[in-house]
């Protein structure tokens, strides 16, 4: 296809036109989600499986097949979307195509079994905006995720896209575009929260050249996949807010840093970048301005601290991923020495929406001290999982009862961890906080990339604190001692907590060395990772003191301190328990209660999870009761439903 | 070079623009303890030990006082009950692979600031290597051959330094990493140089 430059305003208005009277409304698209979520589902064997039946049934060239990504129902892929009427089909399987066929494409029949289910009323809908969860919603920065193909430019220009672009070139002053930014109180999303129309500011007026810009798609924390499906399902409008803050803030070149565990971001996104470049829209004399504007995509290689600043700098710059003190900005002396502006995907991809609506409109939504939208991805004890879009000042209720649909399996909520691994955990009686990065920061949390880990009665919180210390000992670069070192002896002790071995002054060692972790530490993986420790200890305290004192975890999930048993009132004498054990400690017979012989067990819990009966208790810090009379036959009940 | 006014300790000093905290702290005869410091080198912020206090616009924050640059009204206190607690257990960390017996800088500040070398080390025993990863003579190593001869290796708790194969046969020409090393686990670089291999930390044999 030969390509027509776009060199100036009216040549993208007109080449938009042409795009959309192209359109038929009424064509038959199937639209088949093919992002990581939907594709680790099975997508593409649905994918396959579609081309190959429509070539069977003889309709090939009369359904266009179309590849789009994630609307932010992940767990519920691989999705399909039946056009034109716009019908959503979710955890569909290639045996399902030919039905799909015959009754939808064929005859217009809707198969409900397909459909969305709502897991709270078990009503099934056919539309998205149906669904319950998405009500509470305000999707902003991923309303065409799911829609457009974000390998075609002409997608994304059909839905005015680079119409930003166009108007920050031509009708707005560098200048002007920063004050709408700082007009609209936009804060970094890639948690720190700090004001983005100030960094701007601060690398356009910093003397040095050349200047960068910088997209940080390095997203570390487990559990968050937000940055990851923004780049996937909708690369331009990452590309388009990239493009205009280097023109605001006088940068020549800029870089897309995707770590390596991302590769159809980083695939989705060279796309784009190559297509921009054809249409004239990247490149030297950007949209016939003089503008000049060129970008490359920089892969990771997978650690975690490079998504701190000035250690993906560092990466870039060819060495080892490490920390730098940034006590001068990294605005003002950042990538090779340079004034670089550095911002996470979703702070770029708001950039389009504040120049085409104005920093006021921004500004209006959300809270006082943090405005827009905020990207969550719901995972843990919740039973709507995925990503969702909210107004910043949303509680944490809303989030989790109204769009999460509440704790999963109805147990009872225990806390929410906000922010990613060195996020802090939220106890009950803060559940109706507005979230904002203000309001998270004052209880002990934050912001951070957005994850959110709802926990429930079934977990430990010194084990979960010991989880995510655990994690970030891993991940810390180990250049300074706090975080080195800090993390192995928290990590050492908090293990040692969960093991029944903590001692009497091992929470006075944990607040020592919190302190200075949290003080001295070079670079905010330090500095913020004391925070699931110091707010389980904040606010779940007595689960502390009984882990050390009575040798006891209330929530029966640290090994070394649960024992199994079985209820000689309960057990059925089935035999399912002693046939899986694999260590052979479950003494009994067929119409003998059973019973542990606690010598032999190792606590893998599987005689818990097999049992039919719930006549496998978890005991923790109490003695075990003693066994029960040889041959002594079972009390007879029904099987649980 | 522009003149800045600040106060260390409550005493007014005027310090020059490129100077860190540091830097302005000596001109004054204030010490503030170092371990991955060298006058010669560039900043590096490891350690921590420098830990200083500062105030400004009537927030104050702990930095590190040999890569803070001097500002005007900038207010640093250099010796509070809370930094020498955070000095206590950053030595206290430190002991941890670099062992209770660490000598030179280390005793010497253990004893200033009362810690207790053995007090962390015994909840997580581990084999003491006498290093304490400041980084000095990686980059005394740079600056001495133009092309340092060792390096870092491994992230985390699995960091460590190594002698890169390839140029093991120019180590010996100098002693400088010797001369620099804060915990005396660079004896002297003599015949065999005191880091190991490469190919025996990725082999496990180290």
């Amino acid at each position: 296809m030969t390509v027509n430059k776009i060199n100036s305003a009216k040549d993208l208005v007109d080449f938009r036109r042409i795009i959309i009277e192209k359109k038929d409304p009424l064509e038959p698209i199937i639209a088949v989600n093919v992002s990581t979520c939907s594709v680790a589902l099975g997508a593409l064997k649905v994918l396959e499986t579609l081309k190959k039946e429509l070539e069977k049934s003889g309709i090939k060239e009369k359904i266009r097949i179309k590849e789009v990504g994630c609307a932010g129902l992940c767990e519920q892929g691989p999705m399909v979307i039946i056009y034109p009427d716009e019908v959503y089909y979710f955890r569909i399987k290639p045996e399902d195509v030919p039905e799909i066929i015959s009754k939808t494409i064929k005859r217009k029949q809707i198969i409900e079994r397909l459909l969305y289910q709502d897991p709270a009323t078990g009503k099934r809908v056919s539309h998205l905006d149906e669904i319950p969860s998405y009500k509470h919603q305000l999707k902003l920065l991923t309303k065409n995720n799911g829609k457009i193909d974000p390998k075609k430019i002409e997608d994304y220009i059909s839905v005015n896209g680079y119409t930003a672009l166009s108007k920050a070139l031509f009708e707005m002053q560098p200048e002007q575009i920063i004050e709408q930014i700082k007009t609209s109180n936009l804060r970094g999303r890639g948690g720190g929260g700090f004001p983005t129309g100030i960094k701007w500011e601060t690398t356009r007026n910093a003397k040095d050249d050349p200047k960068y810009v910088i997209v940080n798609c390095d997203e570390g924390d487990p559990g968050a996949f937000m940055d990851r499906s923004l780049l996937e399902d909708n690369p331009h409008s990452i590309l388009e807010g990239l493009i205009i803050g280097a023109y605001a803030i006088g940068a020549y070149e800029g870089y897309i840093y995707v770590r390596e565990e991302y590769p159809i971001a980083a695939e989705n996104v060279f796309i784009a970048i190559t297509q921009a470049k054809d249409y004239g829209l990247l490149g030297k004399k950007i949209m016939g301005s003089n503008f000049n504007f060129d970008v490359k995509v920089q892969r990771g290689a997978g650690a975690f601290v490079s998504g701190e600043s000035s250690a993906l700098m560092t990466a870039i710059e060819g060495k080892i991923g490490e920390p730098r003190p940034k006590y001068v900005h990294t605005a003002v002396k950042g990538l090779w020495g340079k004034p670089t502006c550095l911002n996470n995907v979703k702070t770029w991809a708001t950039i389009p929406l504040i120049i085409i609506k104005g920093g006021d409109w921004l500004k209006s939504i959300g809270t006082e001290g943090s405005s827009g939208t905020a990207i969550f991805s719901l995972v843990g004890k919740i039973k709507n999982t995925g990503l969702v879009e909210v107004p910043m000042g949303i509680t944490l209720r809303n989030l989790i009862y109204k769009i999460g649909g509440g704790v999963k399996d109805d147990k009872k909520f225990k806390a929410v961890q906000t922010g990613g691994p060195s996020g802090g955990f939220i106890p009950e009686k803060y559940l109706d906080l507005q979230v904002d990065f203000d309001e998270l920061d004052r209880v002990g949390s934050m912001m951070g990339s957005g994850g959110l880990v709802v926990i429930d009665e079934d977990n430990c919180m010194v084990d979960s604190a010991r989880y995510f210390v655990d994690f970030l000992l891993e991940e810390s670069c180990g250049k300074c001692i706090p975080c080195r070192e800090g993390l192995r002896v928290l990590s050492k002790t908090l293990g040692n907590i969960c093991e029944g071995k903590g001692e009497h002054d091992d929470i006075g060692t944990v607040e020592d060395i919190a302190l200075t972790m949290e003080n001295a530490s070079l670079c905010a993986l330090g500095t913020t990772a004391t925070n699931p420790v110091l707010t389980s200890l904040k606010y779940f305290r007595e689960e502390w003191d009984q882990h050390i004192k009575d040798k006891r975890c209330i929530a029966k999930a640290c090994k070394s301190l649960t024992d199994y048993y079985i209820d000689p009132k309960e057990c059925q004498a089935c035999l399912i328990c002693l046939r899986e054990c694999p260590t052979k400690a479950i003494e009994g017979e067929k119409d003998q209660v059973h019973w542990i012989n606690q010598e032999k067990c190792e606590k893998c819990g599987i005689c818990y999870e097999v049992c039919k009966f719930d006549a496998v208790k978890k005991l923790s810090g109490e003695p075990i009761p003693s066994k029960p009379a040889n041959g002594m036959k079972p009390i007879r009940k029904g099987v649980k439903q | 070079m522009k003149t800045l006014t600040l106060k260390i300790d409550g005493k007014e000093i005027e310090a020059e623009e490129d100077m860190t905290i540091l830097e302005a702290a000596e001109k004054l005869g204030i010490q503030i303890p170092t371990l991955c410091h060298h006058k010669k080198l560039e900043p590096y912020g490891a350690c921590r030990i420098c830990s200083v206090e500062i105030e400004t616009r009537g927030k104050s924050r702990i930095v590190a006082a040999c890569c803070y640059p001097v500002k005007n009204d900038l207010n640093v206190t250099t010796r509070s009950p809370k930094i020498d607690k955070i000095r206590k257990t950053i030595l206290e960390l430190a002991a941890v692979t670099a062992g209770e017996d660490a000598m030179g800088e280390m005793r010497k500040l253990a004893s200033e600031y009362n810690a207790d070398l053995s007090h962390l080390r015994s909840k997580t025993p581990i084999e003491p290597t006498k290093c304490i990863l400041c980084g000095l003579c990686v980059r005394r190593c740079i600056e001495a051959t133009w092309d340092s001869v060792i390096g870092f290796i491994g992230r985390g708790t699995k960091r460590q330094i190594t002698l890169y194969p390839e140029k093991a046969s120019i180590c010996t020409i100098c002693d400088y990493c010797h001369d620099v090393c804060p915990t005396g686990k660079i004896t002297s670089t003599g015949p065999d140089p005191p880091f190991p291999q490469i190919d025996d930390i990725l082999a496990g044999r180290e």
